[in-house]
């Protein structure tokens, strides 16, 4: 009706409803849990009138509910409020690079903690991180990573006796 | 009887190592309370991981310290940046940062300290007084009971906090489905496993907790990161004068009254108390036109009354195992990874731990004077840390606290995942609270509807064959029909908001 409509492209129509998404996933994971909970066998370890498949099935069940009127809130205007923050600056847009760089340098960790040991591995995630960021002092970022992640190792595995990978770094000291 | 377990909490609590803890947990409360970003829920979460290495009274004296300094440092962001550190802050600001730029910050913070000091002491006395009582009533509940309180959390975190009941569904409702991953512990079979051996053990608490507070908060940060950042502004030493004790101490006092039984309620923690607080000190205050523009009433009130819920959550954590708030939820994991499983037996069986625990609060709250009163500028200054670090570091212990539940970096993985979920849901404003008691008391509540079901040979009447369980079903029905009734009462009256 509005001459903003009529200028807007078909994908718009999308990006404000892009919440539907949501739904989406509540809608699978419904369909998942209800699915998994039907193929388990029920019939000769249950103990009790009420078996394993029960509680799965309500879940289930009730995410699809949900998904549908979550769907109908949406479609009728209705919208989830993005939370705020103090450092949260809703006005700007969605910085996707800036969330892409810091899963590369959370994932990187998980990659490299195997063979390079927690040490050395958390460090570079730490630097990572700061980095996406948008830190970008080259002596004190990588001084406090390295820091960071010593004191937190010995912590763990001297004061608490929870063990982590040294790796090969740890293993020369 | 009930003097004589203080007393021993008071000596257990008073060893130099336990008291170590206390001022441990304070500092970092305090800290995590004034830092942006990072909240005492995530606090705690973060620090589960010392659940492997500490006993569990040094580990739970510490997450009282945090809950309590929490709170003490959420109110000097909310007076010198009009940026609430946690929810409980937020009505401070209303009133404390209108104070600060008048140059009455000291005033403010020193209004807000001994607030919290008195809410948190007649707030931990009202807790030694009741949650024994309350233990000793509740005794005999059994597994209908058990299942008809966590059907009252379930719905109360859904349908009394947040802005759209839908969203808050759908947020329990994921938490419930990560609840079910692993083996049925009653029949061993396996759900959502997808035959993986690794999420047959289930997906630990702490993996969940530390995904949806610590990386879903870091990853909506760095998609939305403010790169100007608030000037705090510059304060002195708290004091108060005679004028401003004479208008303070009527709110302190009155604090407590509203915000206690608050706390013990399953109804969102500190965020509606403090609210009822402000509006109470406005009408009863005799300088009204101050209201709005700095009135000290306004910060000493909602602050006793947010550190006297703190208490009160602790009274139906402690006693009925019933979390009311994200701290409570996460601390009652906490003692899920210790293998204690609070409730009214809980009383008997670990007394000298939640006697210590009590007496801790005391402790933590005379520390919490001590360092606060007259270090607050030292705290602003954590203001200016570096965001890039403050969320890289909030990543780097979400990582060490994952890894270190089995060390596994597969679990690191499922971090990253419950990450983007807790991404999604800020959002598109699914809150998190709800999904965070989802998993932590999902199991728990299957169990017991499964045993009250079996003793009664699968009658539903099983469900509601006791006074109590009957009583808190009505109390389910009451919230569930609360939205309806009010949209009647607001047609009656329309010109009201």
């Amino acid at each position: 009706m509005s001459v903003t409509e009529e200028k807007a492209p078909p994908r718009s129509w999308w990006r404000t409803r892009s919440e539907l998404g949501v739904c989406a996933f509540l809608f699978a994971v419904g369909v998942l849990v209800l699915v998994d909970a039907l193929r388990i066998p029920a019939d000769f370890t249950q103990r009790g009138p009420v078996g394993p498949k029960a509680v799965p099935l309500l879940v289930g069940g009730l995410l699809l509910l949900v998904s549908v009127l979550l769907a109908r809130d949406v479609l009728r205007g209705g919208r989830g409020e993005a939370e705020g923050g103090e450092d949260v600056d809703l006005d700007a847009p969605a910085d996707w690079r800036t969330v892409l760089l810091l899963s590369g340098a959370f994932l990187a960790n998980a990659a490299l903690i195997g063979t390079l040991g927690f040490p050395l591995s958390s460090a570079i995630m730490f630097w990572g991180a700061a980095y996406a960021l948008g830190s970008r002092h080259l002596v004190r970022d990588p001084l406090i990573a390295a820091g960071m992640s010593l004191v937190t190792w010995f912590a763990f595995t001297v004061l608490l006796g929870v063990p982590l990978p040294g790796g090969p770094l740890m293993g020369v000291l | 009887m009930e003097l004589s377990n203080l007393w021993a909490g008071f000596a257990t609590a008073l060893t130099p190592s336990h008291l170590l803890f206390a001022a441990i947990g304070v500092l970092l409360g305090t800290a995590i309370g004034v830092l942006p970003g990072i909240g005492p829920a995530m606090a705690v979460a973060l620090l589960l991981p010392v659940t492997y290495g500490l006993d569990p009274t040094a580990a739970f004296i510490m997450f009282a310290g945090i809950y309590y300094g929490g709170m003490f440092g959420g109110s000097t962001t909310s007076i010198l940046l009009n940026t609430p550190g946690e929810s409980a802050a937020v009505v401070t600001a209303i009133e404390g940062n209108p104070m600060a730029r008048k140059g009455r910050g000291p005033q403010a913070l020193a209004a807000a300290a001994i607030g919290h000091f008195a809410g948190g002491i007649i707030g931990t006395i009202a807790l030694v007084l009741l949650a024994p009582m309350i233990a000793d009533l509740a005794v005999d509940i059994g597994a209908p009971d058990y299942f008809a309180i966590m059907v009252l959390a379930f719905i109360a975190v859904t349908s009394v906090l947040g802005k759209s009941r839908v969203r808050g569904f759908a947020s329990l409702l994921i938490g419930l489905t990560i609840g079910l991953i692993g083996l049925d512990e009653m029949t061993g079979q396996s759900r959502l496993t997808f035959g993986s051996l690794h999420l047959a053990d289930g997906v630990d608490v702490v993996i969940v907790a530390v995904g949806l507070f610590a990386v879903g908060e870091s990853l909506w940060v760095a998609a939305h990161l403010r790169h100007t950042q608030a000037e705090a502004i510059p304060v002195g030493r708290p004091w108060l004068s005679r004028s401003d004790l004479r208008r303070t101490w009527k709110p302190w006092l009155r604090g407590p009254v509203i915000g206690f039984p608050f706390g013990a309620i399953p109804a969102g923690g500190a965020e509606i108390p403090t609210f009822l607080s402000y509006v109470t000190e406005k009408r009863l205050s005799r300088r009204k036109d101050e209201f709005g523009s700095g009135a000290i009433e306004g910060v000493a009130g909602p602050e006793s009354t947010a550190s006297a819920s703190a208490a009160g959550t602790l009274v139906s954590m402690l006693t009925l195992g019933l979390p009311t708030t994200a701290v409570a939820a996460v601390m009652l994991a906490a003692f899920q990874q210790y293998g204690i499983q609070p409730g009214p037996l809980l009383f008997q069986r670990e007394s000298g731990l939640v006697w210590a625990l009590i007496a801790s609060l005391f402790v933590g709250l005379v520390l919490l004077l001590l360092i606060n009163l007259p270090m607050a500028p030292v705290w602003a200054k954590l203001l200016r840390i570096p965001r890039p670090y403050l969320y890289a570091g909030i990543l780097f212990f979400a990582s060490v606290g994952a890894y270190a539940v089995s060390g596994s970096v597969i679990d690191l993985i499922l971090l990253y995942v419950i990450g983007v979920i807790g991404f999604a849901m800020r959002r598109y404003g699914l809150p998190v609270l709800p999904a965070i008691i989802g998993v932590i008391l999902g199991p728990a509540a299957e169990q017991q509807m499964r045993r009250a079901l079996q003793i009664s040979d699968g009658d539903l009447i099983g469900l509601v064959n006791s006074p109590f369980a009957v009583t808190v079903y009505v109390v389910v029905i009451a919230l569930l029909a609360w939205p309806l009734a009010r949209k009647l009462l607001r047609r009656r009256e329309p010109g009201r908001v």
